[in-house]
């Protein structure tokens, strides 16, 4: 398979994840929408580092899974500070500091 | 036969991420997002990158999935509100995201790169392992790996500061008490930042 194959296809991944994050109002699916589009950015990197013969872009993919952990585990944390303090699980209806 | 596996990880990772974004209970977006990270574990190591593909499916699929899990089954999954703040939202974003994929295609399809239609070069027996991702972890990338360890660190402390117990019904009694018996009226645990104040002997 072509490397196009694989970029095409992660550029797939990414666009139903911001069609995820566009559709859907729980911040804990926001939150694996999130995570649709972090992976597909990892396999844009390994399809890259595989047609350069290089591992370098594989090392990048390692780092964004650790930072996806973080956002997975700061986003989590808030979603369970929201939901102690008795407000909705909604995005639309935290919207506060919309002014 | 590349072509075959190729096909059968696209459609399950296209499969589970349609159906993290169509299931309406979040515990099942969940699941739907394991596959994905399995099917995408399977296209890394098409790709010839053992490392990254064990690391997905240990890291992702194995701890942080779990984490999600728990988390689903604290808050629950409530169904979510028809009520929408933008009209037509629900046509426009396929909209959108269609265009983003048509847009990110003809960038792909219509770049210079000429070495996009190989298979990228002839690479020796241990390209991606651990080995040579762990040698280019600590010589080359030193400084990266080290800022993501501490940034690991103040991720794991901020969700502790943050989903700390901190909700006035969990708050110790001996503070009531030293507040001369007035439940509730003013107590400091409903402000942001404020601890309850201990009795002082």
């Amino acid at each position: 398979m072509n490397i196009t194959w694989y970029i095409v296809f992660s550029s797939l991944l990414f666009a139903t994840g911001v069609l995820g994050i566009l559709l859907r109002r729980s911040p804990l699916v926001l939150l694996l929408c999130l995570e649709l589009m972090l992976n597909a950015g990892n396999l844009a990197l390994v399809a890259f580092s595989r047609m350069v013969g290089n591992e370098q872009g594989q090392v990048f993919a390692v780092i964004v899974m650790v930072i996806a952990a973080c956002e997975v585990v700061v986003g989590l944390g808030l979603i369970v500070a929201i939901f102690r303090r008795r407000l909705p699980l909604n995005v639309d209806d935290l919207r506060e500091l919309r002014g | 036969m590349e072509a075959v596996v190729f096909f059968v990880a696209a459609i399950g990772a296209l499969g589970g991420a349609i159906g993290v974004i169509a299931m309406r209970n979040p515990f099942y977006s969940v699941l739907a997002l394991i596959v994905h990270l399995f099917s995408l574990a399977a296209l890394f190591l098409l790709l010839t990158s053992a490392f990254v593909a064990a690391a997905q499916v240990v890291v992702y699929a194995g701890a942080v999935m779990v984490l999600y899990v728990f988390v689903v089954a604290y808050v629950g999954g409530g169904g979510e509100s028809a009520w929408e703040p933008i009209p037509g939202q629900r046509f426009l974003a396929p909209l959108l995201a269609i265009a983003l994929f048509v847009e990110l295609s003809i960038a792909v399809l219509g770049s210079a790169l000429a070495s996009l239609e190989t298979h990228g070069p002839e690479v020796k027996a241990g390209f991606g392992d651990p080995a040579a991702i762990g040698r280019l972890l600590l010589e080359k990338f030193l400084l990266p790996f080290e800022a993501s360890s501490i940034l690991l660190l103040l991720a794991a402390v901020g969700a502790i500061v943050l989903a700390a117990r901190r909700s006035p019904d969990n708050a110790p009694d001996a503070a009531r008490v030293a507040e001369g018996d007035t439940p509730s009226k003013h107590s400091p645990t409903r402000l942001e930042g404020v601890s309850p104040s201990a009795p002082t002997p």
